[in-house]
């Protein structure tokens, strides 16, 4: 069975972001920038079914900037097989996103789609459910534990109160939360091999996909700064503090 | 305007975010309708029609709606908009709970429009402020969709009243059952502390913790407290305690009264989860750690001796 996994380019998880003078957005210049880690488990989980032969192949695929090839060798060298990126210099909606993604799906006809569960960057939280919306595949949201059996995959979820399992039918939409796996690294040999690995560069108009947007980002600001209050030396005189002063006892 | 509300529930009680969404809907303006989805939810629904400000519940009471399954809720929701040729609402909302951002992206996606996701405040009727890169900025965004989806953190918004409306209740008939998904179980937590989104006073234990067992001195800190009892992302991991307890960017907001941080440094992913509680309390034998950077009141001891003192003094 063929796996899609789909990965995003962000900034790093370790980068502090700091919004630009103008307020019209983030400073990303000369910063670090990775797989989403969400992304990365993605990927970890499709090399997995491969490595137990319920995967045949993945393939990786990307929307974003050129320099989004890099994060998809990466994805290569930790087992992918091929690669996609879909190239956009725009800043694209989930909406837009998960249409291009529809684009590939219908292109590719995988029996998986794997997608981490949100950007580290906007936070969205949306695409793999509007792929699923836009492909009427059943959908396996904030996943822990997935388990293909015949035509049906089981999906552990990780809900605000515990666990979930849902039984999805193939071809299903996968998305994954951070107990899912432990991605590896990639090893130097694989990070050679993965030089060697065909990349496919596709265009939004070429997959006669519109990215308008109905979303408009106006500004983005700093938030409130939280100001550092005062170190205690006792536990006497926390509780004094806290019935007295911040009367929250 | 009209604007549709879908109820948080789990099929027996109405859950406190429901009414945060509603005081988001307030907001925004016009009338409040508010769409209860499950099976044997009558008690959900009378709960519904009580809250203040709702002109009307829609019921939709089917096996097909049991567990919330997205792909049969989300084209129920998707059809009472485009009711009308598409003027039935002017605004979807629900809480950001794994319901909510579970089912809403797939309506917003059916329905052909951008979502705007976990708005903490409301400017005007098509511009909302949502927090990005883990709540290190603050983006306002405006909406021309002719129907704007929404998911809303509860922390953003005080809740309406529960009780004082008297809303009409109104079944819906129509059952979308779309057969590509089935319920097969779920393990939930149970424990008779408040839940943690709701608790005016939270808890939470890090790494520092060292393992499971020692949770137990936050549990019994917390019970004379009623408090709940959250951890990080590094004590989840971990292995000390389950996923429902993590405080996070990717895992629960609270914005309590009182948060008491207990062994935890004060990653970036979690602070995104716990920075807008009222009252920040640290202890840390770390001086250095950045939770003191949030904290109102920092105490630089071992959490095994300050906890149970901590206990002892309140």
């Amino acid at each position: 069975m063929k796996v899609l996994a789909c990965i995003k380019r962000v900034v790093d998880y370790n980068v502090k972001v700091r919004v630009k003078a103008d307020n019209s957005g983030v400073d990303l210049a000369n910063v670090k920038m990775s797989i989403n880690p969400f992304c990365e488990i993605a990927v970890e989980e499709a090399v997995r079914l491969k490595e137990k032969g319920v995967a045949t192949e993945i393939v990786v695929v990307s929307i974003g900037p050129t320099t989004a090839q890099e994060q998809l060798r990466t994805a290569l060298a930790l087992g992918a097989d091929r690669a996609i990126l879909v190239e956009s210099a725009e800043d694209l909606t989930s909406l837009a996103v998960a249409k291009l993604l529809k684009a590939v799906v219908d292109k590719e006809q995988p029996q998986l789609v794997i997608l981490g569960k949100q950007a580290i960057d906007s936070d969205n939280n949306q695409t793999g459910q509007m792929l699923a919306a836009l492909t009427g595949f059943g959908q396996g949201t904030f996943a822990s534990k997935v388990e293909v059996a015949g035509d049906k995959v089981a999906v552990t979820r990780e809900v605000d109160g515990g666990a979930q399992t849902v039984s999805l039918s193939l071809p299903a939409i996968i998305t994954t939360d951070l107990r899912l796996n432990e991605p590896r690294y990639a090893s130097l040999p694989n990070i050679m091999k993965a030089k060697k690995k065909p990349l496919e560069v596709l265009t939004p108009d070429a997959l006669g996909v519109s990215t308008a947007s109905t979303n408009k980002t106006l500004k983005v600001e700093a938030p409130a700064a939280r100001s550092a209050g005062i170190k205690v030396k006792s536990v006497a005189e926390l509780v004094e503090k806290l019935k007295n002063e911040a009367k929250v006892l | 305007m009209t604007i549709l509300v879908i109820a948080e529930h789990d099929g027996k009680a109405l859950a406190p975010a429901t009414l945060n969404t509603v005081a988001a809907a307030a907001k925004i303006g016009g009338d409040i309708h508010v769409l209860v989805a499950g099976q044997g939810i009558g008690a959900v629904a009378e709960a519904a029609a009580k809250i203040a400000g709702v002109a009307k519940v829609l019921v939709a009471d089917n096996a097909a709606y049991a567990h919330q399954l997205p792909e049969n809720v989300a084209p129920l929701v998707a059809a009472l908009v485009q009711v009308g040729g598409g003027a039935g609402y002017s605004h979807i909302l629900a809480a950001a709970t794994s319901n909510g951002k579970n089912i809403l992206p797939r309506v917003a996606a059916q329905l052909d429009v951008d979502q705007i996701s976990e708005i903490v405040s409301v400017i005007s009727a098509d511009t909302f402020t949502r927090p990005i890169y883990a709540g290190n900025a603050i983006a306002t965004v405006q909406s021309t969709a002719p129907v704007k989806v929404i998911t809303v953190r509860a922390t953003g918004f005080d809740p309406v009243a529960a009780e004082g409306g008297s809303a009409a209740v109104e079944a819906i008939a129509a059952v979308h059952d779309a057969g590509t998904s089935s319920f097969v179980g779920e393990e939930l937590a149970k424990s008779d502390r408040p839940e943690l989104t709701a608790a005016k006073i939270v808890v939470s234990g890090g790494r520092g913790m060292q393992n499971g067992d020692n949770f137990k001195h936050l549990y019994s800190l917390a019970d004379k407290l009623g408090a709940g009892v959250g951890a990080s992302r590094a004590a989840v991991d971990a292995g000390f305690v389950p996923n429902d307890m993590q405080v996070g960017q990717t895992g629960k907001i609270v914005a309590p009264q009182l948060y008491i941080a207990v062994g935890i440094s004060g990653a970036i992913q979690h602070l995104a989860g716990m920075k807008d509680s009222k009252v920040i309390v640290a202890i840390n034998k770390d001086e250095e750690a950045p939770i003191f950077q949030v904290a109102d009141y920092g105490l630089v001891a071992d959490l095994f001796e300050a906890v149970p003192e901590l206990e002892r003094a309140i």
